[in-house]
């Protein structure tokens, strides 16, 4: 397939330590990118050069990686716009949000917006991509996936559906280039009012028994779990009895 | 309550005492009717009163002094009716409705809702398509804008951020909530954010007067920061209503919805492996115990239904399915939702895995296991009879949907 992707990638953050590392999301869009362009895919990442856990997504096979030069705190949103606009892509593969800062997961979807293209969310796999339409899979929860039909270009974030992405190795990692490209500098303004802080661990709910009396507090305690009123159909046929069951299946949306 | 008559001393004694407030309400109902040949007929069982010391007693001077009627047990307690009028403003929900009904994540946003909305504020609800939902009025939905119509059917992000743009116009919310979560709401609140062109507060859990506190990052550190306009909620983010009924006015949008060429087509669900899907994740699960005889019938009727496989301990332990495809306390506590169980008799421990199941049915030979308390749909009858039907039904149901569209 010759189309040109463009993976973004940003820096992530070890779920326990904390320690800077490639995000786990952004390497499954690279990887995804890799599988779909092979040596063509091109790699973007707004931020600071000097960050060394980015040569471990050249670890992956990467020839080069464009920085887009930015310091910490500076808004990434008008700058990958304004360099997708000019960059000729058909598609453009995110994570579905960042493991560090805020995370909020806006960017693709502000980025489709500002772009005008169609967002995919959720991208599993690309099944095929001719004439200028892509069929691709998106994965729902529970395992689901659902086809969709869309234009190129459009823009997809992955998440932990998309296929695993391989290991860094060392040495290509060294020898990649980091091509670097001078950019205005945006501040966001969203620093001005937030504070970040360490994450507090949130309360267990407590399973709260709102009875007014002794009995219904010491059956709420010792009952075990009851429908309540289910329908029993007794004496019927089987055939009955599986038309009932398939009715509820349908109407569930369970059986298709 | 259980259906055990018991005595009660005290309703016993106030209906002796004709100087009590409460003596009138407390006597017995006379029983008495026409007879077929136009003779009244007496209920002589239920005339008289036990006495003080559990002895009947007949009082024939004419005034009936005993109080023997059985108190009914009034269970369904009528919560009290919360009414705005008039609202001074909405906070616009936009709930999930997996499967057609509010997620325990919808009513724990429709709760916070609540607490936004205040005396005088109003909860509008916006649910996309049709609905099942039958309990709007105690999840604390004050007004219920369905908005209908093929366009919104199966995934349509673009066409429902149209309709929520539409909406927004009309009743200007102070603030609009939405499950940050997988199942739509997440996509559709950030799709919708960045139309509105607002700055979203997401992962919330915490809402504080006009601050509020949100995961950020790969959850390693919270963000606080006042209170936006649009909220991404994370499940638990408050507790869902539960001491007020609601009314769930019915309102309607002013303008008809342009219809907007989707950019995204839609080509519909692909079949996946149900035996690849982790189990604590299923959707549908068709589970075996001890009752089921044929397991090659059973395999195969979950082949048909297309249903991932579970079991319960003594399958297991039988050695007719595997360690891993066990439901319950030791085995996986599973979230499907629809559970369908043969020949399972509902232990306890099985009972609690599936906990958070939506809908159960049963399949036994039992009707008096405890299975058949919990299930919502249970068929009493022998199971192997019962799976083959259901393969034909359900070949049957798939052949006729493939004439209909033919």
């Amino acid at each position: 397939m010759n189309t040109h992707v463009i993976s973004l990638v940003s820096i992530g953050a070890h779920p326990t330590s904390g320690r800077p590392r490639r995000a786990e999301q952004d390497a499954r869009a690279v990887e995804l990118g890799l599988q779909m362009a092979g040596d063509k895919l091109q790699v973007l990442h707004a931020g600071n050069i000097a960050e060394p856990t980015l040569r471990s997504y050249l670890g992956m096979g990467l020839a080069q990686l464009h920085v887009l030069e930015q310091p910490a705190g500076a808004d990434a949103l008008p700058v990958l716009s304004e360099y997708l606009r000019d960059a000729g892509a058909q598609v453009v593969l995110t994570g579905s949000q960042a493991e560090t800062g805020e995370g909020s997961g806006m960017l693709p979807f502000l980025l489709a917006e500002h772009l005008g293209w169609p967002l995919i969310v959720g991208l599993a796999q690309v099944e095929s991509i001719d004439s200028g339409v892509a069929h691709v899979l998106q994965a729902l929860p529970r395992g689901q996936r659902r086809r969709l039909k869309v234009r190129l270009p459009f823009l997809a974030t992955v998440d932990n559906a998309a296929p695993k992405p391989r290991q860094s190795a060392y040495g290509p990692a060294q020898r990649g280039e980091l091509a670097a490209h001078e950019v205005e500098v945006e501040e966001d303004e969203l620093f001005t009012g937030a504070v970040l802080q360490p994450a507090k661990p949130r309360p267990k709910r407590l399973k709260v028994i709102k009875a007014k009396s002794g009995a219904d507090r010491m059956k709420a305690a010792t009952a075990k779990a009851s429908g309540g009123g289910g329908q029993v159909l007794k004496g019927v046929s089987p055939e009955a009895g599986a038309e009932a069951i398939l009715k509820l299946l349908v109407e569930e949306g369970v059986v298709r | 309550m259980s259906d055990i008559i018991r005595r009660d001393p005290r309703a016993e004694w106030i209906a002796r005492n004709r100087l009590h407030p409460l003596h009138a309400a407390m006597q017995p109902a006379q029983h008495s009717w026409m007879g077929p040949n136009g003779v009244i007929r007496k209920n002589v069982h239920g005339v008289g009163f036990i006495g003080p010391n559990g002895i009947k007693r007949i009082d024939r001077s004419g005034a009936q002094q005993g109080g023997a009627a059985k108190r009914t047990a009034t269970v369904d307690v009528q919560l009290p009716l919360h009414q705005v009028a008039a609202p001074a403003f909405y906070i616009n929900v936009v709930p999930d409705m997996v499967g057609g009904r509010l997620s325990s994540h919808d009513r724990d946003l429709l709760g916070l809702a609540r607490q936004l909305a205040g005396s005088d504020g109003a909860v509008l609800a916006v649910v996309f398509g049709e609905h099942k939902e039958n309990a709007f009025a105690t999840a604390g939905v004050d007004r219920l804008l369905v908005l209908e119509g093929h366009a919104f059917d199966g995934y349509s992000p673009e066409q429902r951020v149209q309709g929520l743009r539409a909406v927004d116009n009309q009743f200007n919310p102070r603030h609009w909530l939405l499950p940050d979560s997988r199942s739509g709401g997440g996509e559709l609140g950030r799709r919708f954010a960045a139309s509105l062109k607002e700055r979203p507060a997401t992962r919330v859990w915490q809402i504080k007067g006009e601050q509020c506190i949100g995961r950020a990052g790969a959850g390693q550190q919270d963000l606080a920061r006042p209170l936006p306009r649009l909220i991404l909620a994370a499940a638990e983010c408050a507790d869902p209503v539960s001491e007020t009924r609601h009314e769930v006015l019915p309102v309607e949008l002013s303008t008809a919805l342009a219809r907007r060429l989707p950019r995204i087509e839609d080509l519909g669900a692909v079949a996946v492996d149900p035996a690849a899907i982790p189990m604590a994740e299923a959707e549908f699960i068709f589970s075996g115990g001890n009752g089921v005889k044929d397991w090659a019938l059973f395999h195969q009727t979950a082949a048909a239904l297309g249903a991932t496989e579970g079991a319960s301990r003594v399958a297991v332990d039988d050695g007719f399915m595997a360690r891993d495809r066990q439901v319950g306390a030791s085995g996986t506590w599973v979230t499907a939702r629809v559970y369908v169980a043969v020949g399972i008799s509902g232990a306890i421990q099985h009972l609690q895995g599936i906990g958070a199941c939506d809908k159960v049915v049963a399949i036994n030979l039992d009707p008096g296991c405890d299975m058949i308390k919990r299930a919502d749909l249970s068929v009493i009858g022998d199971s192997a009879a019962i799976l083959q039907a259901l393969i034909a039904a359900v070949e049957a149901y798939r052949h006729g949907a493939k004439r209909d569209a033919a």
